[in-house]
């Protein structure tokens, strides 16, 4: 057995398979079918300072190897994650990061300070990215001075790792990863959803109720690995690569490219165990190369 | 409920007409625990056209069988592939998801289960449950024509069975709305899956008459298990999860325009 453990600005797991925002629940979703123990972080559901209901339905597109989604991050707000939710998820064997979202730099201040207060909340993902929102979400994240600011003013209240998600619907995003690595950031993970369209041409209408939503799957994979390769040389902070990560080979080949874990998103609707076999399928390939640790393959792409 | 991933075994396909083909699967141990009125996610394998599992009614559990069956209507191209699996073939399945129809309280009800089309398929389930449980269930089953009539044999072996087609090829021809029976007999509760249109029209009359009604619904879905939340319905609580609030759904929790 290789050693698969990671520590990312001093969040410890187990192994470099973590869940994606919004494609895992809160984790409790997926235990009839896998031990979590098996997987490195679980990310849970974007949250944001207040209930927010969502976009309309049809919220969702089957594309050629992927899918789009305009959710528009429903959730009940993080009060109701802190009451609810909290005690529910509080003890399972993972490292628990909540994925946090807003539309303006006082609802991710508040946010975040709220769960700087929760023991077993591991870190923070910042969601600067998110397609569906009208206001804010990728509009922080699409110039390097919102990137900055929001990263500055969590980092400012928020004491423990702080991952920024980074969008892909930008011109440089090695520019805003270094944007926001000095603004503080622990790590950045990347990518977001692409923003995407889709239409039915027997209606003459566009399948989704936003008209445009975020892309993800397979189809995204090769855009998400050369971003993780371009910001993984930009930046000296760690780099979370997903972006339609199905087996193990396409997480190698994002660790190979720089990144220093990985998460796994849409595959979870298919597989629901992909991330205990991704896990395992790095084990495998680690041993079958005799390598010691998975460290040992991070940025290791021979060029 | 607990839910699993199983790979089962295909017994048979058989096409019921042109669109429709009934399939059944069993496994090396037995069956968990379903109930009337849920789903399963299938996996389609061998075509690089569909991506995402697809969401479909179990019609039917065989106990002494050890088989469920799944009917399927084919309109694109993951349930073309799907209605391809042969005897001996692998399916790959995470079920069973999403709640169950609400058992009437009292023996003498007057039941009523209404499908049009391939929604007649969580029916027979149902239907099989409810006569188990010393219920007389009536059945309305409704198409466009005497071949979309489906599975018309087992129907009848659950109890009695009223028809209509748009063409008037067998039963009474029009709506299931229109049919007869509604005017001649009062119902205490209404269960129905079809068509939206239909399963509106089919609301509107048992609110008119103060009749209990469950629906169930098919939002397109990724996940099956409340994770993507893509399925939701507006519901008096809010956007909610068909895969796991629903699929049934009392039209009271709804906000239809009917």
């Amino acid at each position: 057995m290789a050693d698969l453990s990671v520590n990312i600005a001093g969040l410890k797991m187990t192994n470099p398979v973590m869940t994606a925002s919004g494609t895992f629940g809160y984790g409790l979703e997926f235990q009839d079918f896998m031990d979590l123990s098996h997987i490195g972080g679980i990310i849970v559901k974007g949250t944001t300072l207040h209930h927010r209901e969502g976009n309309d339905y049809p919220r969702m597109a089957e594309t050629p190897m992927g899918m789009l989604n305009a959710v528009g991050l429903q959730n009940k707000g993080v009060h109701y994650f802190v009451n609810e939710i909290y005690p529910q998820i509080k003890n399972l064997p993972s490292q628990m990061i909540v994925n946090v979202s807003g539309s303006q730099i006082e609802d991710y201040m508040k946010t975040a300070e709220i769960i700087n207060e929760l023991e077993h909340i591991a870190a923070i993902e910042l969601n600067i990215s998110c397609p569906n929102v009208k206001q804010g979400g990728m509009a922080f994240g699409v110039t390097c001075a919102g990137a900055a600011e929001v990263t500055r003013a969590v980092r400012s209240v928020y004491r423990k790792p702080l991952i920024v998600k980074l969008s892909p619907n930008v011109t440089n995003i090695a520019e805003i990863a270094k944007a926001v690595e000095e603004a503080g950031a622990d790590s950045v993970s990347l990518i977001n959803t692409i923003l995407g369209m889709a239409i039915d041409a027997e209606k003459r209408k566009p399948i989704l109720s936003t008209i445009t939503g975020g892309l993800s799957g397979p189809a995204v994979k090769p855009i998400a690995l050369r971003m993780v390769w371009q910001v993984a040389q930009a930046v000296n902070i760690p780099v979370i690569g997903l972006g339609g990560i199905m087996t193990a080979q396409d997480a190698i080949e994002f660790l190979l490219a720089g990144a220093t874990a990985v998460q796994i998103g849409t595959a979870n609707f298919i597989d629901p165990t992909t991330c205990q076999k991704v896990a395992q399928g790095i084990n495998d390939y680690l041993e079958k190369y005799g390598y010691h640790s998975v460290s040992d393959i991070v940025g290791a792409l021979e060029i | 409920m607990k839910k699993y991933i199983l790979d089962l075994r295909i017994t048979e396909n058989i096409w019921l007409n042109k669109t429709n083909v009934l399939i059944k699967a069993t496994h090396s141990s037995p069956l968990p625990e379903i109930l009337p009125g849920q789903f399963a996610e299938l996996r389609v394998d061998g075509t690089p056209h569909t991506f995402l599992r697809r969401p479909i009614s179990i019609n039917f559990v065989d106990r002494t069988r050890n088989e469920i069956w799944f009917l399927i209507q084919t309109v694109g191209n993951g349930t073309q592939q799907l209605a391809t699996l042969k005897k001996g073939d692998l399916l790959n399945v995470v079920f069973p998801l999403g709640n169950t129809f609400t058992l009437p309280r009292e023996k003498e009800s007057q039941i009523l289960l209404v499908g049009g089309g391939v929604g007649i398929a969580p029916m027979l389930y149902w239907g099989d449950e409810l006569k188990k449980k010393g219920f007389t269930p009536v059945f309305l089953l409704g198409g466009r024509s005497a071949e979309n009539i489906l599975e018309l044999e087992d129907f009848r072996r659950l109890g009695e069975v009223h028809i209509t087609t748009e063409d008037g090829s067998m039963g009474e021809q029009g709506y299931v709305t229109q049919h007869s029976i509604l005017q001649t007999t009062i119902f205490t509760h209404i269960y129905t899956c079809g068509p939206k249109a239909m399963m509106q029209a089919v609301a509107r009359y048992a609110q008119e008459k103060g009749t209990m009604c469950e629906v169930s619904l098919e939002n397109t879905m990724a996940c099956g298990i409340g994770a993507c939340l893509c399925c939701v319905e507006k519901t008096k609580k809010g956007n909610t999860c068909v895969c796991t609030e629903g699929p049934i759904f009392n039209i009271n929790e709804l906000i239809w325009q009917i």
